[in-house]
C-alpha cells in the first residue's frame, strides 16, 4: 500500500488537482487524470521523447516524473501551444504547411522540443535543428519535413 | 512501463535527506534528476521502497569557486551547467562533454550529482571528473568525507558511496593556463550511451614537453578509469605522433573491455586506439595554442 498525495499545477493556463500515488507517471496524470491526451507515451522510459512538456518553462519528459513531483508547477503540453479561436501557433502552421507530420503520434513532443529550441535560438541552423531533434524519434517523416517545418517556422518568427 | 508501488517523501535541504536516509537506510533511494531512475523503476530494475526527493533542496544547487576548485552543488542540472558562462571560462572541457550527455530535455531535468552516483560505467560525467582530478564530497550522518574520483567509482552502477551517505558537491581544481583538453566519442546515434568515450588533459612545459597529462576512459570497461599506462608514455616526452601513436597502442593493449549489443570487446579495444590517439592530438593542438 503505497501513501497517496494531493498534488495541484497549472496546465495551459487551468488549474488541475488531482490525489494520486506517489508512482503516477507525470505524464499519465496529464493524460488521465486532466484529460489532456495531446501528450502522448510512446516508450515509457525515456528514449521516443513524444511525451516531452514545458514545466516552468523547460522541456522536459513527463514520463521520467512523477505527478506528485510537478505539484504547484506550471506547465504547457501541446493543447496549449495554439492561441486558441481555432488558430495554429506559427511552429504548429509550418508544420501544416511543409507536411511536418504523417501519423501525428511523435508530433505533440517535437512540438514542445522546437518550441524551446526556437525560444532560445531564434535562428537555428539546420544541423542546431537536427541535434535538437535527436530526441524525438519519429519513424514516418525520415524528419526532412520536420526539419523544413522548423527551419520555416523560424523565419516566420523572425518576420 | 509502469513504476511499482512506492512511498515519497521531499528533502528540503541536505541535512533532511541525510535523516530520511537515516530513517529508511538501503530501502530509500535519492531522486535526484530521475532521467535513469525512473527508467529503472519502470522496468522493474530498481523497486525502492521510498523515493526521497532531493529537487526541493536548494542548497545543492549551486556553482561557483573556491580556492582554486570549480565547486558544483550535486542537484545542479546538467543543462545549466552545460550553458554556464564560467563553467566555459574555467572547465571548458565540462561544457563540452554535457553536450554528449543524453540530449537537451534530459539535461534540462539530470544533475550533475546524480550522474556521478549512479555511475553507469558510459556516462560522460564521471570520464571527465576522472581526467579533471576532481573530487566528491560525501556527506552522512557520521560526518563528512572527502573521495578523489579516482576511489569513488569501484563497479558497474556501483560506488563506494555508503547506503545513508550523499554525494553532496563535486570539487574539480582549475586547469593550469596552456592546459589542453579534449573530449571525443563514438556512439551510434546522437545522444546515445558511449560505445568509447577517450578524455586526454595536457599540459606541456615551456620546452614542448609534456609535464602533465590525464587519459580517461569510459564506455569500455565496467567502470571508468584513468589509463596510467598510457600517461606514463606520454609523461616527459615531446609529443610527436609517434609518442600519440605509442600512447594509443598502450591505452588499448592495458583495457579490459566489455563485449555487449552496441560492440564487442575486440571492436572497443580497436576504438580504444583511434579515440585515445585523436583525443590526444585535440589536446595536444589545443595545449600549444593556448586554448584549454
Amino acid at each position: 500500500m503505497s501513501d497517496r498525495h494531493t498534488v495541484s499545477m497549472t496546465i495551459n493556463g487551468h488549474r488541475y488537482e488531482g490525489v494520486c500515488e506517489a508512482r503516477l507517471t507525470l505524464a499519465d496524470f496529464i493524460r488521465h487524470h486532466c484529460g489532456l491526451t495531446g501528450t502522448h507515451l510512446g516508450c515509457e522510459h525515456g528514449v521516443c521523447g513524444a511525451c516531452t512538456i514545458l514545466l516552468d518553462g523547460t522541456s522536459v519528459r513527463s514520463c521520467l516524473m512523477v505527478a506528485v513531483q510537478a505539484d504547484g508547477a506550471t506547465i504547457t503540453t501541446v493543447e496549449g501551444l495554439a492561441e486558441g479561436n481555432g488558430k495554429l501557433s506559427p511552429l504548429q502552421e509550418a508544420f501544416r504547411d511543409n507536411h511536418g507530420l504523417q501519423c501525428g503520434f511523435c508530433t505533440s513532443g517535437i512540438l514542445i522540443t522546437t518550441t524551446e529550441l526556437l525560444e532560445e535560438n531564434p535562428d537555428p541552423s539546420e544541423a542546431e535543428i537536427r541535434e535538437r531533434l535527436s530526441g524525438n524519434l519519429c519513424r514516418c517523416t525520415g524528419y526532412q519535413f520536420i526539419v523544413d517545418s522548423v527551419l520555416d517556422a523560424a523565419a516566420r518568427l523572425r518576420g | 512501463m509502469k513504476p511499482p508501488a512506492v512511498k515519497y517523501q521531499r528533502a528540503g535541504g541536505r541535512e533532511e535527506a541525510i535523516a530520511l536516509l537515516g530513517e529508511h537506510g538501503d530501502d530509500a533511494k535519492l531522486l535526484a534528476g530521475g532521467q535513469s531512475l525512473l527508467p529503472l523503476m519502470s522496468f522493474r530494475l530498481a523497486q525502492p521502497g521510498v523515493l526521497i526527493d532531493l529537487n526541493p533542496a536548494a542548497d545543492l544547487d549551486h556553482m561557483g569557486e573556491d580556492n582554486g576548485h570549480v565547486v558544483i552543488g550535486a542537484m545542479t542540472r546538467q543543462r545549466t551547467v552545460e550553458t554556464s558562462r564560467s563553467i566555459a571560462d574555467n572547465l571548458p572541457l565540462l561544457s563540452e562533454a554535457l553536450r554528449y550527455v543524453g540530449h537537451v530535455t534530459l539535461r534540462n531535468r539530470g544533475t550533475i550529482g546524480g550522474s556521478i552516483a549512479h555511475a553507469d560505467p558510459a556516462a560522460e560525467i564521471p570520464v571527465v571528473l576522472l581526467a579533471l582530478d576532481g573530487e566528491l564530497v560525501v556527506e552522512g550522518s557520521s560526518g563528512t568525507r572527502v573521495v578523489s574520483s579516482q576511489d569513488f567509482f569501484i563497479g558497474p552502477f556501483t560506488t563506494v558511496l555508503e547506503p545513508t551517505e550523499i554525494l553532496t558537491k563535486v570539487r574539480i581544481p582549475r586547469s593550469a593556463a596552456g592546459t589542453g583538453a579534449a573530449i571525443l566519442e563514438l556512439a551510434r546515434r546522437n545522444g546515445d550511451f558511449a560505445i568509447v568515450t577517450a578524455v586526454a588533459v595536457i599540459h606541456l612545459d615551456q620546452s614542448g614537453k609534456c609535464d602533465m597529462v590525464r587519459i580517461a576512459l569510459g564506455g569500455v570497461e565496467s567502470v571508468p578509469a584513468r589509463l596510467q599506462d598510457a600517461e606514463s608514455v606520454l609523461l616527459h616526452a615531446e609529443l610527436s605522433d609517434d609518442a600519440i601513436q605509442g600512447a594509443a597502442e598502450a591505452a588499448s593493449a592495458a583495457v579490459d573491455p566489455v563485449s555487449d549489443i552496441h560492440g564487442s570487446g575486440s571492436y572497443r579495444r580497436d576504438m580504444t586506439r583511434v579515440f585515445v590517439r585523436r583525443a590526444l592530438t585535440q589536446a595536444v593542438d589545443r595545449a600549444k595554442g593556448g586554448a584549454t
